[in-house]
């Protein structure tokens, strides 16, 4: 069981990353807001819980590796970058223009980026590299890989299954955002992929699945439940709601990769000062 | 008779050599480790041998994990493979990642020459040449691959390296080292440039002896460095000269010889000849030599060439 006081500190760090996102995204400007509110607290209890991290020495070989696969969430993932100092705020009014630091996609020129995303379904392999790297020289890294419901369908990522499975690879763990939506709409009606749990079990993984992806203490349970398994890696499904926070975009397809206007910039804002008085 | 050497025996006897004194080297194929060779490092370092099954794509991605992680990975399969099969790999996991990956495409060009079209490669140089951030080498013999390999583990980035099935004349000399980018006289001559890159430089050769018995003294330089090329190297060679042969084992369309055309144009001004496969796939033959003829790449097309440039015939 996780202490209040714990929860309560990365509550709060998911609400600063949601708030982070909307900053970025601004009035006018397209950014994925919808897949990157849905890993608000899975993102917060990596980087701000879990993960061995250093902002001083962000190559320290010992440290731990977040490859965000969906990187079209990258937006979740710079928000926690900068709260953790791996780069000024400045940059994050900066995101997508040209000069900006930030790329539209996670880059390796990004402090804290660990692998270049966005093309889908090449997370999960390169992940399995760092793994079998981690192996050969006795590291006790841990590597963490952030899937779409939406991109299972790339082949890609069932090759990455069989390996990381072949390799035994038990210092791997990966998580699927189960948000039910994709760029063109439902997950159900674009192209469903039914009984995802029963292929990845049936890849040899440790499954754990329903787990509500907005709740702190389930998604820290998941993990250490995750980090006990030996031989063989796990792979923990996140019931999320894609655009949670935001009234305007929770289970909106609208919301993938959206602009802001005016009236639901500040309506996002409104909320989440809303959520900030309710949580207190 | 010239003693040939097999450049897939070279390039796996350098890997093993090289992973003595470097414990960073990994290897990994795709079930072609018979036909790669990658296996003499298999039986030498199993610890650090991955065999990733037929599944190119993760392979690429695998690699550049382990390279991002601190390793030097090499990942082997056929030259169509490596490249066609695992193209966004290479441009998203690799290049754009400046992954310090090492890519061996074998069975380059149409030297698996009984399997056919399939598994030719006519255009895996030309297509990894476009990416930034990429090195592309493509070397003559088996000394120079051995060189090659030496000079890619202390290269801190991508290369993508092309390796011949077959056992090819030696013209490297032992004694000297890679360097990247620099083009070397394998034949000196005076009246026509041969640009050569693979295979190519031998056929060149004998067409060179070819052209001697007419009163031709033509140089025959070994381009090995796909990319990056400097017009100043190509600029050397092509002084003094009458006319420009490119002669390569790949597609006609974005390789060797357009690469030099460009360079060139609007500063040299000679008759230019490109000896090259036709925007043609390839197809089963029961000899290389026989292939090579069959797609106009022989030495009797070289001479043809450079007597059409020289406006002998």
């Amino acid at each position: 069981m996780t202490d209040s006081q714990t929860l309560g500190k990365l509550n709060k760090t998911a609400w600063q990353l949601r708030y982070d996102i909307v900053e970025m995204i601004g009035i006018g400007n397209a950014g994925h807001l919808g897949g990157s509110s849905s890993l608000a607290e899975l993102i917060a209890v990596l980087y701000f819980n879990n993960m061995k991290i250093n902002k001083d020495n962000p190559n320290d070989p010992l440290r731990d590796r977040l490859i965000l696969s969906k990187g079209h969430a990258a937006l979740i993932q710079y928000a926690a970058l900068c709260e953790l100092g791996f780069f000024p705020r400045t940059e994050l009014k900066r995101v997508k223009s040209l000069g900006g630091l930030l790329q539209g996609h996670p880059d390796m020129s990004i402090p804290g980026i660990e692998a270049v995303t966005g093309s889908l379904g090449q997370g999960l392999s390169i992940a399995v590299g760092m793994a079998l790297a981690m192996r050969l020289d006795r590291k006790n890294s841990r590597i963490y890989v952030v899937m779409g419901d939406g991109e299972q369908s790339e082949g890609q990522i069932w090759e990455a299954a069989m390996a990381a499975c072949r390799f035994k690879l038990d210092n791997l763990t990966a998580f699927i955002d189960c948000n039910k939506l994709q760029a063109s709409g439902t997950t159900k009606e674009i192209f469903e992929i039914p009984n995802i749990d029963k292929k990845w079990q049936s890849f040899g993984w440790k499954v754990i699945s329903k787990v509500n992806g907005h709740d702190i203490s389930q998604i820290i349970d998941a993990i250490e439940e995750a980090i006990q398994v030996k031989g063989r890696p796990c792979v923990i499904l996140l019931d999320t709601i894609k655009g949670k926070g935001f009234s305007f975009a929770e289970n909106n397809p609208a919301y993938h990769n959206s602009t802001l206007d005016e009236t639901t910039y500040y309506q996002a804002l409104r909320e989440l000062e809303m959520q900030k008085m309710g949580s207190k | 008779m010239m003693e040939r050497i097999s450049l897939r025996k070279a390039y796996a006897e350098a890997l093993v050599e090289e992973g003595k004194n470097n414990s960073d080297i990994v290897v990994l194929d795709a079930d072609l480790e018979k036909s790669t060779m990658s296996m003499l490092f298999k039986q030498s370092f199993p610890e650090r041998f991955f065999e990733m099954g037929i599944a190119e794509q993760n392979m690429a991605s695998v690699s550049a994990g382990l390279a991002l992680a601190g390793k030097i990975p090499f990942y082997n399969t056929f030259a169509v493979f490596a490249t066609g099969r695992a193209y966004d790999q290479i441009r998203c996991s690799i290049a754009i990642s400046y992954a310090n990956v090492k890519i061996c495409g074998s069975s380059c060009g149409l030297s698996d020459f009984g399997d056919g079209k399939t598994h030719q490669s006519i255009e895996d140089a030309n297509i990894i040449c476009t990416l930034p951030n990429m090195i592309v080498l493509n070397p003559v013999d088996a000394i120079e691959t051995k060189q090659m390999v030496k000079w890619m583990i202390g290269y801190h980035g991508p290369v993508y390296i092309r390796i011949n099935r077959n056992e090819l004349p030696l013209y490297t000399d032992s004694g000297s080292e890679f360097e990247l980018g620099k083009i070397h006289s394998i034949r000196k001559g005076n009246d026509i440039i041969i640009f050569a890159t693979g295979v190519m430089v031998w056929k060149s050769i004998i067409a060179a002896e070819i052209l001697e018995t007419k009163g031709i003294s033509a140089e025959v330089v070994n381009v090995s460095t796909l990319k990056p090329l400097e017009k100043s190297e190509i600029i050397k060679y092509v002084n003094g000269k009458k006319a420009i042969v490119v002669t390569e084992e790949a597609t006609k369309i974005g390789g060797l010889g357009s690469t030099i055309a460009l360079m060139i144009a609007g500063s040299v001004s000679l008759p230019f000849e490109h000896v090259a496969i036709q925007d043609k796939f390839g197809t089963s033959a029961r000899s290389y030599e026989e292939l090579l003829n069959y797609f106009n790449l022989g030495e009797a097309d070289i001479v043809s060439a450079a007597l059409r440039a020289l406006k002998e015939i």
